[in-house]
């Protein structure tokens, strides 16, 4: 085959489907071991308050003084926005892909051995995106405060999750339980994207897979029950 | 056993097509799924009304002609192709819906009857090897370790019947494209153009508007020939490869 050809169907194929799988395989990787941070930090909410602040505040001391006040937080936040961004975008390209890709549905349907996480994918996707928008309103800028404003993170969790508050319990009890489907059937489908699916290996993933995802789901939910029972706050 | 049957008509490419319900009485159990197609269609020419059109050749499971969904499963409850699918598979006054495959790379040409072309296509992107014309090499002449061997017949034994398309949500026809990519690359003949067969064949796939591959899993489930799912894998550990390397044939 000449050269010319190749190099031309190699820069398709950074194009193709499985180079936006691979985009969102490695994205997705990327927010998981985040996530794990992010819940390792509000675990920090048994420690009490001031070690919860503490931790939040270091957060900001992190890389000191090779990296200006803040600096370390807003390369994680590029690094995650980034992540984010080509995560949603590879996503949007491919469900439309796959529209296209059956333009007469079936009149029946039945699947054989498909996951109900492996179906929440894309919708479960989109809630949770929009989860993250609020999220962020209620807990890091605070336009939104459940139970009143605070400059301490820890007041900021305690009072939002308060009985009183119970919508705002109910929605993070939802948007983790997503968390946890999308995780689920995401981190089979990123290391299977990945090549690493072998022979004899697909329920060693699996595995792999509904554990990560339960660890995250119980540990994001900790914080937010501790705090509508009362032992925390 | 008397069997209700929901069925896809349509007349071809450009008719928007609809289901038509058949009674078909007497059937014996021991009918393929194809002799009971044969019966409705004798019935129906007898009266004078159009037979119903559906694929087939061998009727011994290895051609992968036939193939519909029925009941919402590609080739049907057992895990065969369609021909080898008997009657006594279902039960007596059972109603059954039969549809083509459904996707935007098989277009309809009549009925059941699906153009499966868009899988030529992708195997002459690069389902190959070269291999200069001559006396045949001695068998034994390139030693090939006794797993890769299996793995590449295992691989091999695809029939391209399209049910992996079928089943898939995306309608992606990656489990295809991954069981030659795994057949040819599992074996010494296949190395010389291993990088530049995933990377054509992904790109024909592509271009032949298939859907990507999500990992759920329903093509291998409902695949007669047990193509395995690590075939994928093994496709796209091929191309991030290919892609990362420079190296140009």
């Amino acid at each position: 085959m000449a050269n010319s050809t190749l190099t031309k169907q190699r820069a398709e194929a950074r194009r193709s489907t499985v180079a936006l799988k691979s985009a969102m395989a490695v994205t997705g990787l990327i927010l998981v071991l985040f996530l794990i941070a992010h819940m390792y930090g509000n675990l920090n909410v048994f420690a009490g308050q001031e070690a919860f602040d503490d931790y939040s505040h270091h957060l900001r001391e992190l890389g000191e003084p090779m990296l200006p006040h803040g600096g370390f937080l807003w390369i994680m936040r590029i690094v995650l926005l980034a992540s984010v961004l080509i995560h949603i975008g590879s996503a949007v390209a491919l469900t439309r892909r796959a529209g296209k890709a059956r333009p007469v549905r079936y009149r029946t349907r039945k699947p054989v051995q498909q996951t109900y996480a492996s179906r929440t994918m894309r919708w479960g996707g989109v809630i949770i995106a929009l989860y993250v928008v609020f999220h962020i309103l209620h807990l890091t800028t605070n336009t939104i405060a459940p139970g009143g404003a605070s400059d301490s993170p820890y007041e900021r969790l305690v009072r939002g999750f308060q009985p009183e508050n119970f919508w705002v319990t109910a929605i993070y009890i939802l948007a983790v339980l997503l968390v946890g489907l999308h995780l689920r059937h995401g981190i089979w489908s990123a290391a299977a994207t990945l090549g690493l699916n072998r022979e004899g290996r697909r329920r060693a993933i699996n595995t792999v897979a509904i554990i990560v995802a339960a660890v995250i789901t119980v540990g994001f939910l900790l914080p937010p029950f501790s705090v509508l029972f009362g032992l925390v706050g | 056993m008397n069997i209700t049957l929901r069925v896809w008509r349509q007349k071809g490419r450009d008719d928007a097509g609809r289901m038509v319900t058949y009674k078909v009485e007497d059937v014996n159990p021991d009918m393929s799924f194809l002799e009971m197609l044969d019966v409705l269609n004798e019935k129906l020419t007898l009266q004078g009304e159009d037979p119903v059109a559906f694929d087939h050749d061998c009727r011994e499971g290895i051609c992968g002609a036939c193939g519909v969904v029925i009941n919402g499963v590609a080739h049907g409850p057992e895990n065969t192709t369609t021909c080898q699918l008997h009657m006594r598979s279902f039960k007596d006054g059972d109603e059954i819906t039969i549809e083509p495959w459904r996707a935007k790379a098989f277009p309809v040409v009549k009925d059941l009857v699906v153009d499966r072309g868009s899988f030529d296509r992708v195997i002459q992107a690069g389902g190959f090897i070269s291999a200069p014309t001559g006396t045949a090499p001695d068998a034994h002449a390139t030693p090939v370790p006794k797993a890769d061997a299996d793995r590449a017949f295992d691989a091999a034994t695809c029939i391209g019947c399209g049910a992996c398309v079928a089943a898939c949500p995306n309608a992606s026809g990656m489990l295809f494209t991954a069981a030659k990519i795994t057949h040819l690359g599992s074996v010494p003949q296949g190395q010389p153009e291993r990088d530049a067969r995933v990377i054509n064949m992904i790109n024909q796939h592509d271009a032949e508007d298939f859907g990507g591959c999500t990992n759920i899993g329903e093509c291998a489930a409902v695949c007669p020939k047990g193509i395995p799912l690590d075939t994928i894998s093994q496709l796209n550990r091929d191309l991030l490869g290919a892609l990362a390397s420079s190296k140009s044939e």
